[in-house]
This record gives structure tokens, C-alpha cells and sequence, in this order.
């Protein structure tokens, strides 16, 4: 296969890794956390100013859509990367979010930090609830009832009193300050700092699971589910956790994006978003967690960068889709070489 | 909840659910053919209608130089500019389903690329297509000529057999046979019906894969090209994004039949339809997509490949 003698560079990224001792790790790890954490800086200091957005400020967009994008990609990516289940509707999981948020803070007058549980948790009960029909069915089955769902709740939000219909819900309150750290419009920095710690976190949850027995059951579904469920794995239980655990991370990037944005409404939660999500995954490297953050954080920040062609860059958006997939059909950064499923098909 | 509704406006709601399910059914021909061979979904169908639409705006409007508020036309004439309209609206729409194939699926199959690559590029020809027309339009909806006089041939228990309803229901019955005659009798159909069955064992057969997908793609095309002339000729406008729903109803309407199945594509069409209809009557229109998916969930549930099976019973690898 020519595929696979192909210059690969995670593959090249792992071999570094590899040959590096632990302090140098550490090191490493480290002073990218300091990079990353300086970012919402770049935009103003000399050099780096290149990368200023023209009409959101850099510090916002770092917020959203980047941060959030990234954290969505991550989630997803435990869905349609680790297992390989097709989910056309993940952003419902992120409306469910929001709007637990948006519903608790101004009915209740509940804070972000006791909303958050919550917040993942329905999103967790969602997931069951459309995963346990759902997931019995194969591929493209599922790929049609997840995209129905994201519409289903879009459209219950828009008919129900209790989210405001389609006006939304005004006036939720921003997170109150931990460690003397202010949430308020005038900081996005602090915002993205706490985007940044969510994302460590689910990286971490991440990298725990593939190499545990989930991950391991996870890998046998993507692969030949078949053959999976003959070697004795529960293949709608590791399917419907994965889709879970998928559904909380969403869940969590909601709950956060309503009190950073104070208002939302049905219109946020398009399939678009869904399909935004999915392309980040793919984009980066499907199953590669740096490929994805790598991805998402491209697609999210390219269509505001390229803002000065306003009209057009959406159009230049899908062009980069068309020419990146025909370019790089694994990926940025593919999975590794003996993730690779090896297609049955005779080229 | 209104029961009366279903009992006093019975025959109206199945007639409009009959037309309205018989375009899905058109357009959910370029998902479910390709499904069929490709095993993948074209997302750029969607796109595929919407370009027909304005394809057949552009031909009577700058091609055949009828106005907006032009007076409808009568006899022979009237006979000839729609079927050339419909015609032009078909090949439009052909070619562009054919273009989408060489753009987004032919180099990536040629490379053994994962299906999901084909999905995003095929989503990135689609957001091409939509933000393309949304730009030359202005997002502006745009009203077509009402060429044909809409009168009606009488009424059934409130039913109204208007002339553009009649041609709905009987153009695209018309089309399904044809189709289905290809299909199942022809040298071409029993090619495409090898390929969706084994693209390997097709190929040692002799048969040139490429050519086989390119003319599903252009059947694909050609029926969506139908319904989009169909739907501008019911519902007189179109904007940029009328494909989204449309493709959304069309998807489902494939799946529900049992994608990668002709008559299954048929008749999930015409129950998506009745199913939009009385659902609206029954719970409001808002709530109509809501039941569209729980239907589609229990059936799919007692039936996991769709009402009518799939054309091939063989398991996705």
C-alpha cells in the first residue's frame, strides 16, 4: 500500500517522543501549557500579531469558537474516532448543555460550577436515551437518527416556553471568580485559560480509556464489530459508553459557552455546528487526539482570520475542505499506522 | 392533539402528502443510488436540487425570456416550454451530480481513502455550492414565473386535483417505472445492480467500475433535476437553502424505504410525505420534523433495514 509508506507525521511526532527521557518530557509538557496559556497574548505582542482576527478580538475568538471547537472535536472524536460510530447530531448534546445552564442560572439563580454537574449530567441521559434505540442499528442508520435528534431538540427549544422559544434566553450570569480569576466580558483570557484546563482534562480522560478496557473494546468495535462481539465484547454496552462519555464532554462545552455568551438561542445550534465538528475531526487526523485539536482549532480559527473576504469565506471554507480531503484523506495528523483499518476493498 | 382534522380533511391531506411524498421520493433517488453502489451518502444532493431549482428559474426567466409577472401559457406551447424547462432542469442537475462525483469521490476512491474522507469532502462541495449561490443571489428568495395556469379538475371530499398537483403525482410515477425498467432489464441497470452487489467480483466480470458510478451519479442527478423542476413549479420560489430540508426529507425518505432500494426510495417517499401531512394537521406543523424521526426511529427499530429492505442483504464493511 502506498498509503502507508507515505511521509506520516505523527508517526515521525511519536518517534521524538519516544526517544526522549522523562525530565525532558516534563519539561516539554510544561512549557507548551505556558505557550498555550500565553496565546490569548499573541495577538498583541510584535511578532505573533500576524494572527490577529479582524472583526472579534483574538482573546474571544480563542473562546469560541477555538476553544470550544476543540473541546467538541475531542468529545466527538471518542465517538466517531475511538469506536467509529457516525454522529451527524452532536451539537444537541452542546444545546443540552447550554440550556441547562441558560434554564438553572435564571429560573434557579444557580451558579456555572453547580450548573456543571448537571449540565453533563442530562447530557449523559440524552445520550443514553438516543443511544440505546440507536445504536443497535448500523452505521448510516445511526448517522440519520443522530442528525434527527440535533434537530429534534433544536425544535423542542424553539416550541417550549421554558427555553424561551426562539428568542432564546437573555441574561444568564457569567461564572463567579475562583482564585480571584473574574469571568466577565472585559477578561476572555480567563475564559480560555479555564477552556484550556477542560480540555487537558478530557485529553487525559482520553488517552486513560484507549489504553484501558474500553479503549481496547473500542478499537475491536471500529475495527470488525463482528468480530469484536465473537471475542466476548459487550458491544452496545462499549458503544453506548462511548457515545456517553462523548455526550458529556458536549455537554460541558455547553454549559460553559451559555454563561460566556449570556444569551443563546435555537439558532446556535444548527446542524451546521454538527457538521462543523465532525469536519474538524476528520480534518485533523479521525482517532488522533493532537490531530484533532490541530484540526479544530484550524477550522475554527480560518473562517475568522479570512474575515476580510467576508462574503466568500464560507465558500473558501469548503474549497479548503474539498482540497485538504483529496490531499490528506487521513488526516493532518492520521492515526497511527497499526490503527489503521486495512480497507477490504481490492485497489 | 385534532383527530377531526384526519376524518374532515381526510382525501385533501393525502393527496398533498401523495405530491409532496413523490418529490421526496425523487430526490431521495440520488441518495439512495449511490448508496446503492458507493456505500456511502452523497451529501451533496441536497445541494444537487437547489441547484435545480434555480437551474430551472435561469432557463424560463433568461432562457426562454418569461417574466416574473409573465401571463400564463396555454396549449401546445405550454406543453413544450415545460418539458423543455423540465429537460434542462434534469441535464443541469446531472452534470453537476456527475462534477460532485469526479470532485469528491473519484480521487479519494481511487486511494483507498476512508469513507468518512469521502463525507467531508462531499460536505465541503456542499458548503461550496450553498455559500456559491448564497453569494451570487444575495440571500434573496427568488419568485419563479407561474407558467401554468393552476386550475383544478375538480374536487374529491375536498380533495382539489389542481393541475401542478396532478403532474406531481403523475410525472414522477412515470419516472419510477422508466427507472425501474432500467434498472431491472437493461444492460447498463444490471451492471449497477452487480457493482452494489460486489465492486470485486464486478470488476473481474469486466465491467469498467468508473463508468458504472458516474451514471448512478447522472441517475441520481437527473431524477433530483426532476423534482427540483416539479417543486418550483408547485411552490412558484426558491432561496439558496431550500436543499437542506428537502435533502434532510429525502435522506430520511431513503432510509425509512430501505436505502439502496428503487421502490424502497418509492414508497418511503410517498409515507414520509402522508406522514409530514397529517402530522402537521394533527399536532401543528412545528412539531412535523419531531415525528418524522420518532416514526423513523421505531421503525427503523422493528425493521433495521427500513420498510422494504435493502436491495442487497449483505452486511457494511
Amino acid at each position: 500500500m502506498a498509503n502507508l509508506t507515505r511521509f506520516n507525521l505523527r508517526d515521525k511526532g511519536a518517534d521524538i517522543w519516544a526517544g526522549w527521557s522523562r525530565p525532558v518530557r516534563t519539561i516539554f509538557v510544561l512549557s507548551m501549557i505556558v505557550l498555550v496559556g500565553l496565546l490569548p497574548y499573541a495577538a498583541s505582542w510584535g511578532p505573533t500579531s500576524f494572527l490577529n482576527t479582524p472583526i472579534t478580538s483574538f482573546q474571544n475568538v480563542l473562546v469560541y469558537p477555538v476553544g470550544m471547537f476543540i473541546l467538541m472535536a475531542l468529545g466527538l472524536n471518542i465517538v466517531v474516532g475511538k469506536s467509529g460510530l457516525l454522529d451527524l447530531g452532536y451539537v444537541a448534546f452542546f444545546a443540552i448543555g447550554a440550556y441547562t445552564q441558560g434554564i438553572l442560572s435564571t429560573l434557579y439563580g444557580w451558579n456555572t460550577w453547580e450548573i456543571m454537574p448537571f449540565g453533563i449530567g442530562f447530557a449523559m441521559v440524552a445520550g443514553v436515551i438516543l443511544g440505546l434505540p440507536a445504536l443497535r442499528l448500523r452505521g448510516d442508520y445511526l448517522a440519520i437518527i443522530t442528525l434527527g435528534f440535533g434537530e429534534i431538540i433544536r425544535i423542542v427549544a424553539i416550541n417550549l416556553s421554558i427555553t424561551g422559544g426562539p428568542n432564546g434566553i437573555p441574561g444568564i450570569p457569567n461564572p463567579p471568580s475562583i482564585f480571584g480569576l473574574k469571568f466577565d466580558l472585559m477578561h476572555p483570557q480567563i475564559y480560555f485559560w479555564l477552556v484550556v484546563v477542560m480540555i487537558l482534562l478530557v485529553v487525559w480522560m482520553v488517552r486513560r480509556f484507549t489504553v484501558r478496557r474500553p479503549g481496547r473494546a473500542w478499537e475491536a468495535i471500529r475495527q470488525d464489530e463482528d468480530v469484536a462481539a465473537l471475542m466476548g465484547v459487550n458491544t452496545l454496552i462499549y458503544k453506548l459508553w462511548s457515545f456517553v462519555i462523548g455526550a458529556a464532554v458536549g455537554g460541558a462545552a455547553g454549559v460553559l459557552y451559555a454563561s460566556k455568551v449570556a444569551v443563546i438561542s435555537p439558532d446556535m445550534f444548527k446542524f451546521d455546528v454538527s457538521i462543523l465538528i465532525l469536519a474538524c475531526v476528520v480534518f485533523g487526523g479521525i482517532g488522533n487526539i493532537w490531530g484533532v485539536i490541530m484540526g479544530a482549532a484550524i477550522l475554527a480559527y480560518l473562517p475568522e482570520r479570512i474575515r476580510f473576504i467576508s462574503e466568500a469565506r464560507q465558500l473558501v471554507f469548503g474549497a479548503v475542505l474539498i482540497l485538504m480531503m483529496n490531499m490528506r484523506p487521513d488526516g493532518l495528523l492520521p492515526r497511527k499506522k497499526r490503527e489503521k483499518i486495512t480497507e477490504k476493498r481490492a485497489i | 392533539m385534532n383527530f377531526s382534522v384526519v376524518t374532515s380533511q381526510f382525501w385533501s391531506l393525502a393527496l398533498q402528502g401523495l405530491a409532496l411524498g413523490l418529490i421526496y421520493a425523487l430526490v431521495s433517488l440520488g441518495y439512495t443510488m449511490v448508496y446503492g453502489v458507493l456505500r456511502l451518502i452523497n451529501f451533496a444532493n441536497s445541494e444537487v436540487f437547489m441547484f435545480g431549482t434555480f437551474a430551472t428559474l435561469y432557463i424560463e426567466v433568461h432562457f426562454l425570456g418569461y417574466d416574473i409577472g409573465a401571463p400564463s401559457l396555454h396549449g401546445f406551447k405550454l406543453v413544450y416550454t415545460l418539458a423543455f424547462a423540465l429537460l434542462a432542469s434534469m441535464l443541469a442537475c446531472a452534470i453537476l451530480a456527475i462534477l460532485v462525483e469526479f470532485v469528491a469521490y473519484r480521487r479519494l476512491r481511487a486511494r483507498g481513502a476512508n469513507r468518512l474522507a469521502s463525507l467531508i469532502s462531499a460536505i465541503g462541495v456542499s458548503i461550496f455550492l450553498l455559500e456559491g449561490m448564497r453569494i451570487i443571489t444575495i440571500s434573496r428568495p427568488m419568485t419563479t414565473p407561474r407558467l401554468l395556469d393552476k386550475w383544478s379538475f375538480g374536487e374529491f371530499h375536498g380533495a382539489n386535483f389542481r393541475i401542478d398537483t396532478v403532474i406531481t403525482i403523475i410525472a414522477p410515477i412515470i419516472i419510477f417505472v422508466v427507472l425501474d425498467q432500467f434498472v431491472n432489464r437493461s444492460r447498463l441497470g444490471k451492471s449497477i445492480r452487480a457493482v452494489s452487489m460486489s465492486e470485486e467480483n464486478s470488476k473481474l466480470m469486466g465491467i469498467n467500475i468508473n463508468r458504472v458510478i458516474t451514471l448512478t451519479f447522472c441517475i441520481g442527478g437527473l431524477t433530483t433535476g426532476a423534482a427540483a423542476f416539479l417543486y418550483t413549479t408547485v411552490y412558484e420560489n426558491t432561496i439558496f437553502n431550500v436543499g437542506f430540508n428537502m435533502g434532510i426529507a429525502a435522506f430520511t425518505a431513503a432510509v425509512l424505504g430501505g436505502i439502496g432500494n428503487l421502490r424502497g426510495a418509492f414508497y418511503g417517499g410517498i409515507a414520509l410525505g402522508m406522514l409530514e401531512q397529517f402530522a402537521s394537521a394533527m399536532l401543528g406543523s412545528q412539531w412535523k420534523a419531531v415525528t418524522v424521526f420518532t416514526v423513523l426511529v421505531v421503525v427503523l427499530l422493528f425493521k433495521p433495514n427500513g420498510l422494504f429492505g435493502e436491495a442487497v442483504q449483505q452486511t457494511r464493511t
